[in-house]
């Protein structure tokens, strides 16, 4: 994957205007966040750092984003959504049946546990829980799609893009108060936003992306 | 937690006590409150402080009545407590377990709830739309639905009212419908997305206009303008939205309301006469008991007749203000689906305010072969919220999704917001499931109708040839979002078919008041928290006037 933000660090901003008291307490506890799991057994905790890598690849030129310990903290602290389906058992409970589901899957298809398949096996018992082809034993009576969907995606990708390390590589602006923005427009970009790489001029953004701040 | 040892945890403890409450426009600072106690039997406690708690609170008091406001969630001062971050503002939400079912089950949160002083306007998109005049008599002038009790000539000048407490930025003449007066502030400037939309719009021959936001243009008292960082969903931490936080409850407050924070109303009580005595409230660590000449609910619809309900006694089995049997039916909810689409130009949607281009095009045209209508908004997403959209609308994990969202500066969309239908199916129970407060857990059961699907399908189709005729790329469809709601105790004009009057007063139970969305018998094709806010202003001045007769 190319870099289309070449030398973009939001964290560069990190004491400037665009952040505010609050904000940078808030990024530094996520990126402080434990590497061991509290909420989750050792054995389930490696499970969910398996379907981490294959949800959200990493690229192994940086330090990746502790996916895995980021999803354990949320079940840990305990941030609700809001809203539970009636044939969903609360998330903590889901994710503990979820990655058990995945285990014995991973037992049956391939007599081999979960992280010790291929990425492409991997992937295949990801799949056939995303198609709802799971059922039963560690799952129970959760429906394996919706489980796959509601909880695993969505934590998954959540704990990713609300980590620097993404806002950074996707050119966000990231945290914007009280400085907030000014140049509005269509291909408008105020000097404290990412510069963009087009084609051929990889040199002029990462010299622009030096000045973010 | 904060640097500074002054400051205090907004969850830690009640910070609206002690004869003063937060003073929302300083970091540490205060105001004076005047506090009741719990045996004084105030004139009105109001069971919410958002868009229709807040008005009623701040109008009573400002009318000589002892008011106290009741709110489940914190007090928060936006300048010390608000990040720029959307899983840490998440704070705002009533995030608290609720079951959901039915073939379209409702995901709740940040999309329809507040958990906070100021109720969900301090998250809302601040987006201040009128309804079209038509919709107060959709039964009979559209022919579906049921008519409102009210006159839209009357409500023209409570929207009048609630722009300017609002300072609502807005266009110098709107496209659609009767004469307003001028929007007391500027319109805001567009960004990129507001820029795309308004090509897309006029591509098509229909009008746009820049969205009536309620964040200033310009100073406002101690507001400062909007600085466009694009967080409003995520609380604005440098006050210039004009949520009920900013504008009502201080109001309210100087005019001697007192406010309870981190107050949790779990039951309301009747006496022998009938009547509601006060309300049973859970605040620092123990049940409580208010008495009160007047109980107004505001809790909106999931929260309301989730307390109505929970009241039930031996006099009224079936819950408070039921004799209809409608407290929690006809629960509606707004289409919210979305079309969107890669640009070669940087948009850079995140800045400003999410939608700030509109156009309400089918809510004024009615030659369509369905019911209802919808108008569509520029939208700006942030990295959570379009992560889990692409990943859920286009199924996309793995490398695919990381690719996907190196697009984020080029990616543009619209997004409606349509009017459902009210569907005596669609509802709240209580289930037999305990919250932490040891009050049972709502259970919301949703299925989209026929004409529903229909409207959703009309207007994906629509908000796609738009996208497509500006030169959007990779268009796709987000095809299960929902957001606002409404129903659950309509109003109407007589007592089998309503749960109150035209006043927002209970048939059954004459000073119990409910005003907040849940007295919408239609939901109309605009964003609710205006007409809200109106009904608020209106129901404050006739229960003055009932006052004034001896009535209440």
């Amino acid at each position: 994957m190319t870099d289309r933000y070449p030398g973009y660090d939001v964290l560069a901003k990190r004491r400037t205007p665009s952040w505010n008291e609050p904000t940078r307490q808030v990024v530094n506890r996520r990126l402080a966040v434990p590497r061991e799991p509290r909420y989750l057994t050792p054995p389930l905790f490696t499970v969910l750092d398996a379907v981490c890598q294959r949800i959200l690849p990493q690229p192994t030129d940086r330090p990746p984003v502790p996916l895995a310990a980021l999803v354990d903290d949320k079940l840990f602290t305990g941030l609700q959504d809001g809203f539970r389906y009636a044939r969903m058992p609360d998330q903590g409970e889901a994710w503990r049946r979820g990655l058990a589901g995945l285990e014995e899957a991973a037992e049956a298809h391939y007599r081999l546990c979960f992280v010790k398949l291929s990425g492409e096996q991997q992937d295949d018992i990801l799949r056939r829980m995303e198609r709802g082809e799971l059922s039963g034993g560690a799952l129970g009576d959760m429906p394996a799609t919706l489980f796959f969907e509601h909880r695993l995606i969505l934590d998954i990708v959540t704990v990713y893009y609300a980590h620097p390390t993404a806002w950074s590589e996707m050119g966000y602006g990231g945290p914007a108060s009280p400085r907030g923005y000014v140049r509005m427009g269509l291909d408008r970009r105020d000097p404290w936003e990412a510069a963009e790489a087009h084609d051929g001029d990889e040199t002029k953004a990462r010299l622009e992306n030096g000045f973010v701040g | 937690m904060s640097a500074d040892p002054f400051l205090s945890d907004p969850f830690a403890a009640p910070r609206a006590i002690g004869g003063r409450a937060p003073d929302v426009m300083k970091a540490g600072g205060w105001l004076p409150m005047k506090q009741h106690d719990n045996n004084e039997e105030v004139d009105f406690v109001v069971i919410g402080t958002g868009a229709g708690g807040g008005p009623l609170i701040a109008r009573l008091a400002e009318q000589g009545f002892s008011v106290i406001g009741f709110d489940a969630g914190a007090y928060f001062r936006p300048l010390e407590d608000f990040a720029s971050d959307e899983i840490e503002q998440q704070k705002l939400y009533w995030l608290d377990e609720r079951i959901i079912d039915g073939a379209n089950p409702i995901r709740m949160g940040g999309k329809n709830s507040g958990k906070a002083v100021g109720g969900s306007t301090v998250h809302f998109a601040m987006v201040s739309l009128r309804f079209r005049p038509e919709w107060f008599k959709s039964h009979s002038l559209l022919g579906y639905g049921a008519d409102w009790p009210l006159d839209w000539r009357e409500m023209w000048d409570y929207y009048a009212r609630a722009e300017k407490a609002l300072s609502i930025s807005g266009p110098v003449r709107y496209p659609w419908g009767p004469k307003r007066p001028r929007y007391p502030y500027r319109a805001h400037e567009l960004n990129g997305a507001a820029e795309i939309l308004a090509r897309g719009a006029e591509a098509m021959g229909y009008q746009w206009t820049a969205t009536p936001l309620a964040t200033v243009s310009a100073p406002h008292g101690d507001s400062p303008p909007c600085v466009y960082r694009g967080f409003c969903r995520f609380g604005c931490s440098t006050n210039a939205k004009q949520s009920q936080l900013v504008t009502f409850i201080p109001r309210g407050i100087a005019a001697g309301a007192e406010i309870r924070d981190l107050a949790m109303v779990g039951r309301i009580e009747t006496g022998p006469d009938g009547r509601a005595t006060g309300v049973h409230y859970h605040r620092e660590g123990r049940w409580r008991f208010q008495k009160a000449r007047n109980v107004i609910v505001a809790g909106y619809a999931i929260e309301t007749p989730r307390l109505l309900l929970a009241s039930a006694n031996d006099r009224y089995p079936d819950g408070l203000a039921n004799s209809s049997g409608l407290v929690g039916k006809n629960l509606m909810t707004q289409s919210n689906q979305a079309v969107f689409g890669v640009m070669d130009k940087e948009v850079r949607w995140n800045k400003g305010p999410p939608s700030l281009s509109i156009t309400e095009h089918w809510n004024y045209e009615d030659r369509k072969d369905f019911h209802g209508g919808y108008c569509w908004m520029a939208q700006g997403p942030l990295p959570v919220e379009w992560a889990t959209i692409v990943a859920g609308s286009r199924k996309r994990w793995g490398a695919p999704l990381r690719e996907e969202m190196m697009r984020y500066n080029h990616q543009v969309g619209l997004k409606m917001v349509g009017e459902m239908l009210p569907d005596e199916r669609n509802r709240v129970t209580l289930t037999d499931e305990v919250d932490q407060y040891g009050l049972r857990i709502p259970r919301i059961t949703y299925s989209w109708g026929d004409n529903d699907k229909a409207l959703i399908q009309h207007a994906l189709g629509e908000m796609e040839r738009s996208l497509d005729l500006v030169g959007a790329k990779d268009i796709f469809r987000q095809e299960d979002d929902t957001n606002h709601l409404a129903g659950t105790a309509r109003m109407g004009s007589d007592a089998r078919s309503s749960v109150v009057n035209a006043d927002c007063r209970s048939w059954d139970i004459p000073n119990l008041w409910i005003c907040d969305g849940s007295i919408f018998p239609t939901m109309g094709g605009v964003n609710p928290s205006l007409t809200i806010t109106a009904i608020s202003l209106r129901t404050a001045d006739r229960i003055k006037a009932l006052a004034k007769r001896g009535e209440l």
